[in-house]
């Protein structure tokens, strides 16, 4: 049904391949910017974008798409040099000079579209759907405008893989090596500005950052490979992309952009919590397992060591001698029943529990791996 | 014309906010030395090795390799920069890192192949790491990194080495393990250029030092050079050498 609507609805169609192609340009950007430590540096760059699409509206006097985008970036572009030259001419540091740029640029894109505003034509309005995306007036040409950005910034990236992996990982080795980091910089950041200006119409600028920041997030979890990183990004962007389209297209009156802003970070809470690798709700269960198991290899041992004075490992005791190891009664009688099952201790008589010939073994070994 | 030094650095300078981290450096170091840098925090001894790959802008002066400016010869100078420099979260393995020693000769686009793993497992085994190849490097203890980056240098195949603080947060073991390498490279011929920090062991380690505190002080073989007084003029005030204590009085 949905997928139907997706292939032969005009408009969800268009909103959610935008959608999807704004995700994979995230997700690869995304990596990038985040292993970078660079994560609101999107932030300062999407805000910048503001006073470029009003400067363009009021210079040329049209709300021609390509036009637009063209002035976005062009603002962007200058803040982003403006935060590195106040950066490494000043005493300010890299966050606050962020901070700076960015209220200045967004309040200066604020003013201009209110000036707009006054116009007397009504060629003006919608110029404020910016700030939050308005990815139903998406059009065909939109989406392969996108679509063409999106596939050069990707070709990109995968043609300096190699570049962009050591401009993030060592960037003074892969400087002496001869490599030209410099430019490879100045392109990382003209790709974060095509991502941003292709996100413009769908999420807006002021939650274009966290698309490129929450999918690389969400991806890190699951992985330790940088190329698997890059995948996964991409692929949690397409979902979020999608889904979130799908979501404003079900619910009335419901905006593309924070519905997509709110896929993905639900898709980040579920890898912070659930991720097998690093997962908060998963560490805990390692740790509550690993517990255990200690806890039952203490009662094998306790079972061992009241057995020395017997001559004979597998005398029986009664959970009434085991339980001065400073575990409760409960507690032990419930390690005995596991470690039953597991075949290493066994029942005999009347309460009365003894070791199997695999339960020394294995007492035998957990010393040889402390002992090698 | 035959010339004896891999290494020339004439008038070297390098200044942050005008105030020189380096001034005026010259630096001859001849072929199949095992060099330490040596001299007090802050004396410039990391922004040196890094001003002669131009990694940090230089006000003025010249570095030659084998008689050719560095940007030509580049190649032939591998770097071990310090094991802080970088975030060890980047999400790679041990052996990935090592690979990126053969980038420089891989040219545009080409990315490592084969012929690179190779070259990478073998420096792996020179440095004992051979078993941590797949590892995550930010599951490695700080010796285990070290390693890693002398493995990475070790697959550029340079003729000169540069290498910042190899020696700094190991173990007794990986330290005795790395000089081993240092002079076995030196017995290939190799120029080595260390920064060294600990004093106690220059003697021992190296063949030649340079002494360093903004300005260079002295360079040239350990015997000649490492003296209670070069010591002083580099570290002023008391400096503590060989259980022998230099005071301002003493000298």
């Amino acid at each position: 049904m949905i997928l139907h609507e997706l292939i032969f609805d005009y408009t969800l169609r268009n909103v959610a391949l935008g959608s999807a192609m704004l995700g994979i340009v995230s997700g690869f950007l995304g990596t990038i910017v985040v292993l970078k430590k660079q994560s609101l540096l999107g932030d300062a760059m999407s805000h910048a974008a503001l006073p470029g699409i009003a400067l363009a509206f009021i210079i040329f006097g049209t709300k021609n798409m390509s036009v637009l985008l063209f002035g976005a970036g062009i603002t962007a572009f200058i803040a982003t040099g403006l935060i590195y030259l106040t950066t490494k001419n000043s005493k300010i540091k890299f966050d606050s000079s962020l901070a700076i740029w960015l209220s200045t640029f967004f309040g200066l894109g604020l003013v201009l579209l209110t000036i707009i505003q006054r116009y007397p034509n009504a060629q003006q309005a919608g110029l404020d759907k910016f700030l939050f995306g308005q990815a139903a007036a998406l059009t065909q040409s939109d989406v392969t405008t996108m679509f063409i950005l999106g596939a050069v910034s990707i070709s990109i990236v995968i043609l300096f893989w190699k570049e962009i992996k050591i401009l993030i990982f060592d960037p003074g080795f892969g400087t002496s090596l001869g490599l030209k980091l410099r430019i490879m910089e100045t392109v990382v950041i003209a790709l974060i500005i095509i991502a941003i200006l292709i996100g413009l119409q769908t999420v807006g600028v002021v939650l274009m950052s966290s698309m490129l920041i929450a999918p690389a997030v969400a991806a890190r979890q699951w992985t330790d490979r940088f190329s698997t990183m890059v995948m996964l990004s991409a692929l949690f962007g397409i979902a979020a992309g999608i889904s979130g389209s799908v979501f404003s297209s079900k619910i009335a009156k419901m905006p593309t952009g924070p519905a997509i802003i709110v896929s993905i970070s639900f898709i980040v809470l579920f890898s912070i919590l659930f991720s097998h690798k690093y997962g908060l709700i998963t560490q805990y269960f390692i740790e509550r397992r690993s517990n255990r198991n200690i806890k039952l290899n203490r009662i094998l041992e306790g079972l061992l060591n009241l057995s020395v004075n017997h001559d004979d490992p597998y005398h029986p005791h009664s959970i009434n001698v085991l339980k001065f190891m400073g575990y409760s009664p409960g507690a032990i009688r419930s390690g005995l029943e596991i470690l039953n099952k597991q075949g290493l201790v066994e029942h005999r008589g009347e309460e009365e529990w003894a070791l199997t010939k695999e339960g020394y073994t294995e007492i035998e070994n957990n010393f040889k791996r402390l002992i090698p | 014309m035959e010339n004896k030094y891999t290494l020339e650095i004439t008038d070297l300078t390098v200044a942050y906010d005008n105030k020189p981290v380096l001034w005026d450096i010259d630096l001859n170091i001849p072929e199949g030395v095992l060099m330490a840098i040596v001299g007090p925090n802050g004396a410039g001894k990391t922004t040196l090795i890094k001003a002669i790959q131009g990694l940090v802008p230089t006000a003025a002066g010249r570095v030659l390799v084998f008689d050719k400016k560095y940007s030509e010869n580049r190649g032939l100078v591998g770097y071990v920069p310090q094991r802080g420099s970088v975030d060890w979260d980047f999400p790679t393995s041990v052996v990935d890192v090592v690979k990126m020693g053969t980038y420089g000769t891989l040219g545009w686009f080409r990315r490592p192949g084969k012929k690179e793993e190779n070259m990478a497992l073998e420096a792996l085994e020179k440095v004992d790491m051979l078993d941590f190849k797949d590892r995550q490097i930010s599951k490695l203890s700080g010796g285990q990194q070290q390693r890693v980056f002398l493995a990475r240098a070790l697959v550029q195949n340079a003729e000169i080495y540069l290498m910042d603080e190899p020696f700094q947060g190991v173990d007794a073991t990986t330290e005795k393990a790395i000089i081993t390498i240092l002079k076995d490279l030196r017995s290939q011929g190799k120029t080595l250029v260390v920064v060294h920090h600990d004093l106690q062991t220059v003697m021992e380690y190296f063949d030649s030092v340079a002494l360093l505190n903004i300005r260079l002080i002295a360079s040239g073989k350990v015997e000649n050079v490492f003296t209670a007084s070069n010591l002083h003029a580099t570290y002023g005030g008391r400096v503590k050498f060989l259980d022998q204590e230099i005071s301002q009085n003493a000298v």
